[in-house]
This record gives C-alpha cells, sequence and structure tokens, in this order.
C-alpha cells in the first residue's frame, strides 16, 4: 500500500517520539545548562553543572562501579548463558522443563529478588556461604563488605541470566549441522568445533546480546538501590560501594531536587554509553559473522 | 559416559535454579527464630507471617493497584504499538525507512537521559505524583514492541490483504479485520512481556508515587523491606512472605504464557 494512509497509522508514535523523546532530549540539553530545583525558576549557569560533575569525587566513585559491574556482569553473563544453551540443546525431550526452570527467575520482580538474595547472600547465615562453607572455604561479606558488594550483585544478576540462555539456544539450533559434521571428518575436538563452528555461527546473537547487556548493565539501578539504599541509616559507608551511576542521578534528581545537575550527569552517562557502544561495533566488524544468521 | 555428564550438568542447573525460590516459600512460612537457619523445610510451620504481613500493610491495595496499572499498561502498549507497527509493515511511503531507523535507535537510547524532563512534563500537567504517568506513555507506542510487531505483520501472506483491498476494504478495516486476528500470537507477546514490565517496575513508581494508597505492589515491598528489613524492625519474615506474594503471580503468568515469553525473548534478535 502506498499513499497517506500510512502517516495516520504511524502519528500515535510520531506524537508520543516528539512528547517523550525528541522535545524532552531538548529540554534536558537545556536543563542541564541551569540551576533548577523547582521551586525557583530556573537559573542559566552555562556549563557549571558539567564542571562540577567533573571534579566530583561521587561522580567518580559511581562510574567506576558502573564500569567495574558492567566489565564483570556483561561477559559472565555470556558465558553462562552459552554453557546453559549447550546444556539445554542436549537435554533432548526435557528441554522444555528445564528452559522453564532458567527462564522463571526472570519473571522474578526484582525487588523481591533483592531482598531474597540480601539474605542468601549475607555473610553470616547465608545459604551462598553455607555451599561454599561444605568445600571449606569461608565465604566474604557479600552484603557488607565494599570490596565484594559488587561481586555478589553480579552472583546475584546470574540467576537471570535465563533470557540470553533462550535466545542463545534459538541461535544454536540454526547453525548447519552439515558444518559440525565438516568439522568432525576432519577430526576436530569438540572445543575446537566451539570455536571454529559453534561461535562463529551464533557470533551475531552473541554480539547483539553484549550490546544490548552492556546499555542496560551501565544504567543498574533496581537491585542495588533496593538493597543498599532508600531506608533509614544506608546511605553512606558501604552505600557508596553499591553507588552505581544512575542511582546518583536518581538521588541528584528526585532527593536533592538538582533537576539541572542531574540533566547534566544524564549526559554524561549518555557519552559514556555511546563511547562504549561505538568501541564494540568496531571490535564486532573484527568478530561478527553474520553469514550463517539472515 | 557423555549422557551421564550432561544429565548432572542439567541437575546442579536445576538446583542452582530451582533453589532460591525454594528457600523464599519456605523461610516465608518460618517463624521469626528459624528464617536464616536455611532448612529446607519450615519447622514450625508458621503461616501466619502471611496473615501478619496482610495486617501490617495494604497488600491488597497494592495487588489491585499492580493490576490496574498492568492492564493499562499492557493494553495501551498493544494497542497502540500494533497501528504502529502495521503503518510500517504495510505502507510504502517517503521516509519510512529513515523513520523506521529512529524507532530502533530510540530503543538503543538511554532511559536515564529521558527521566528528569520526563517527570517535569508531568509534573507541569499537574499529574506527577498520579498513576497515570506509569502507563499512559504507552498510549504512543513502544520501539521494542512496535519492531516485534512489525516482523509479526511482515510475516502475515500478502495476498489475503492484496484480495480484500480489492473488494474495497480500507485501510483501518484491513488492520482491524484481518491483520489483528491473524498476528493475534504477537499481540500477546506485547501484552505479557508489559503486563510483566509493569508488574516489575521500581523506577516509575518510586519517581511518580507519593501516597502509598498509590504504591504498586512492587514498590509496597520495598517499603516492606525497608521497614521490616535491615535498618528496621528485622521482621525477615514479613519481607518474604510479601516478595513471595510479589513473585508468584509473575510464576503463574509465566506457566500459562510460557510460549508467548520465549517468542517474544527469541524475536528480539531475528535479523
Amino acid at each position: 500500500m502506498t499513499g497517506r494512509a500510512g502517516w495516520w497509522f504511524l502519528l500515535p508514535w510520531i506524537v508520543g517520539f516528539l512528547a517523550f523523546t525528541a522535545g524532552p532530549m531538548a529540554f534536558s540539553l537545556w536543563l542541564s545548562l541551569n540551576h533548577y530545583d523547582m521551586l525557583e525558576p530556573p537559573e542559566y549557569v552555562g556549563l557549571d553543572n558539567y564542571r562540577e560533575a567533573l571534579t566530583d569525587d561521587r561522580v567518580g566513585t559511581a562510574l567506576w562501579n558502573t564500569l567495574f559491574f558492567t566489565a564483570l556482569h556483561v561477559p559472565s553473563q555470556v558465558v553462562l548463558a552459552l554453557a546453559l544453551a549447550g546444556l539445554l540443546r542436549r537435554a533432548g525431550r526435557a528441554a522444555g522443563f528445564f528452559r522453564t526452570v532458567v527462564y522463571l527467575p526472570v519473571m522474578t520482580p526484582p525487588v523481591a529478588l533483592a531482598a531474597l538474595f540480601l539474605l542468601l547472600l549475607n555473610g553470616q547465615n547465608g545459604a551462598v556461604n553455607a555451599f561454599l562453607g561444605w568445600f571449606g572455604f569461608t565465604g566474604p561479606n557479600w552484603t557488607t563488605d565494599p570490596v565484594w558488594i559488587k561481586p555478589g550483585l553480579v552472583v546475584m544478576s546470574l540467576w537471570t541470566v535465563g533470557s540470553t540462555a533462550v535466545l542463545y539456544l534459538a541461535a544454536l539450533t540454526r547453525v548447519p549441522p552439515e558444518r559440525y559434521e565438516a568439522a568432525r571428518l576432519d577430526g576436530a575436538s569438540p572445543w575446537r568445533q566451539f570455536w571454529h563452528v559453534t561461535l562463529p555461527g551464533i557470533s551475531g546473537t552473541v554480539y547483539f546480546t553484549v550490546v544490548v547487556n552492556t546499555i542496560a548493565s551501565l544504567q543498574v539501578f533496581t537491585e542495588a538501590y533496593t538493597m543498599f539504599f532508600g531506608a533509614r541509616g544506608k546511605q553512606s559507608g558501604e552505600g557508596d560501594a553499591a553507588l552505581f551511576y544512575v542511582i546518583h542521578l536518581f538521588r541528584e534528581a528526585f532527593e536533592s531536587l538538582r533537576m539541572g545537575y542531574a540533566s547534566a550527569l544524564a549526559w554524561g552517562l549518555f557519552v559514556v554509553i555511546a563511547v562504549v557502544t561505538a568501541v564494540q561495533v568496531r571490535l564486532s566488524r573484527r568478530y561478527v559473522h553474520y553469514e550463517g544468521e539472515r | 559416559m557423555k549422557r551421564v555428564g550432561v544429565w548432572s550438568g542439567l541437575l546442579v542447573v536445576a538446583v542452582a535454579f530451582g533453589y532460591p525460590f525454594w528457600w523464599l516459600v519456605s523461610a516465608s512460612l518460618k517463624d521469626r527464630a528459624h528464617v536464616f537457619d536455611n532448612a529446607l523445610l519450615p519447622r514450625p510451620f508458621s503461616p501466619g507471617n502471611y496473615v501478619e504481613v496482610w495486617r501490617a500493610v495494604p497488600l491488597t491495595t497494592w495487588i489491585v493497584n499492580s493490576v490496574a496499572v498492568g492492564v493499562a499498561a499492557a493494553l495501551a502498549a498493544t494497542a497502540a504499538s500494533a497501528v504502529v507497527a502495521f503503518g510500517f509493515a504495510m505502507f510504502r511511503f517517503r521516509g519510512r525507512t529513515l523513520l523506521f531507523g529512529v524507532v530502533l535507535a530510540t530503543m538503543m537510547l538511554p532511559g536515564a537521559v529521558t527521566m528528569v524532563p520526563v517527570y517535569l512534563e508531568w509534573h507541569a500537567l499537574g499529574l506527577a505524583t498520579t498513576q497515570i504517568p506509569l502507563w499512559a506513555q504507552n498510549l504512543f507506542g513502544s520501539a521494542f514492541y512496535i519492531f516485534l510487531l512489525r516482523q509479526f505483520f511482515l510475516g502475515l501472506p500478502r495476498e489475503v490483504f492484496d484480495a480484500a483491498r480489492v473488494d474495497g476494504a480500507g485501510a483501518w478495516r484491513l488492520f482491524t479485520s484481518m491483520a489483528v486476528p491473524l498476528a493475534r500470537p504477537g499481540l500477546i507477546v506485547v501484552f505479557v512481556f508489559e503486563l510483566k514490565a509493569a508488574w516489575t517496575d521500581l523506577i516509575k513508581p518510586l519517581i511518580y508515587l507519593r501516597d502509598p494508597d498509590l504504591y504498586t505492589l512492587s514498590r509496597g515491598l520495598k517499603t516492606v523491606l525497608d521497614r521490616f528489613g535491615e535498618g528496621g524492625e528485622a521482621q525477615w519474615e514479613l519481607v518474604l512472605a510479601a516478595s513471595a506474594v510479589a513473585t508468584v503471580p509473575m510464576v503463574l503468568l509465566f506457566l500459562v504464557a510460557q510460549r508467548y515469553f520465549v517468542r517474544g525473548t527469541v524475536t528480539q534478535h531475528v535479523e
């Protein structure tokens, strides 16, 4: 079909795009050049907010925490999801059951998940450390020791790896079986088959999940906020080890009502995400093979 | 031998992924002295935790709010995204590719960038402390769902539409009487995804809701954790009971709509 009728169908999205994306972005850019506390009218301050963000120690801490978490979270998510997908693929008739088991944690509300893992990861009584104890290890204080808070959050995040694993499972079934046969005829070991057939065959999907998970991970908020912020007497100390960028932004905006400064912080994050994504796109040109997947 | 390896791997997976659920339900049925005992079965058995937490906080109100907000968000997202996706899938006009590129780009846009200005918009409209901002934005469609439904519409047989058009059916009739019924599985995917998203979201309720009577269950649960958990009165059995109440509906939703969740997850990346 051609002609004007098409635009009528797009109208809701165009209005929404202007009102909730393009408009707010322009507004936010302007706001970032102002002091605005919602009580007094906005006051133009030039680049002051950006200057403050660059010299604010807590921004540095938050950015470091976020990058550290992402660098730990994204690769471990990929590796575990790959292992799970490979395992599910060999489960035969039971695959459906195990897929359900692996996916169910994804359905858990993050707030419930955070409450649950505060206890499972508890240093003294937690089930995770009890399990490590069976093997003679003394587990760390995952929820209170600043060094272990982020690794603890990564462990917790691995419980919701199921959606990525299901996506990989679908990609695995699209790899042409002839390639495995050819590799076997050449005498390739399972490990070599994985590196030379499986991984190139699903690299497009892996790349997609890395990009999407990285963007999400750089905006990590809910679980860490639930566990370490918002409650009485929980604002300092261990809190700084879990102070992620969006948490800092959220508190500046909605607890301190510094809307201009928070907007500048948001643009800082936008730049960080854009740079990280651009690097990933560049790297992908070298490592990602698309031919088998289209 | 290989089979043994696979099955022991699967057993480990089942225990690792299932255990936290078991622990949650079990501990929510223990009394205060035994919450941390990691015993598989709750002894003594104290289901009274559920009664007590129901008495302490307005759980019923929060559940009703979550259902209302979730259904509104899901209906709005499904209807609007379907309309827009149909426009992208079925019409050819100048600028379509460019515009669809913009849709895809907004999918990558960090939500944190628009968080503050969108809040100020709702504030200017006088609606910043109502539940409306939690779902009304979906009335304009949502990038991921538009992308997903476009895939569904593109997969429909074109001849059917061509035939109907020869019979003089207008675009809107083609949409409502043919595309919508044929793409029903896709619409269900969007509905259940958004229902889950709205039910589990914390950040929007945290930004917008002030009055505890308007809280969604996730927002309420955060309050329960702050009040009865660490730093609060240390009544973890109540926190866990409330957590189980928030989790069970999502588990049930998954069990009835499993194939739609899997389908939506898999469609995320089909080139």
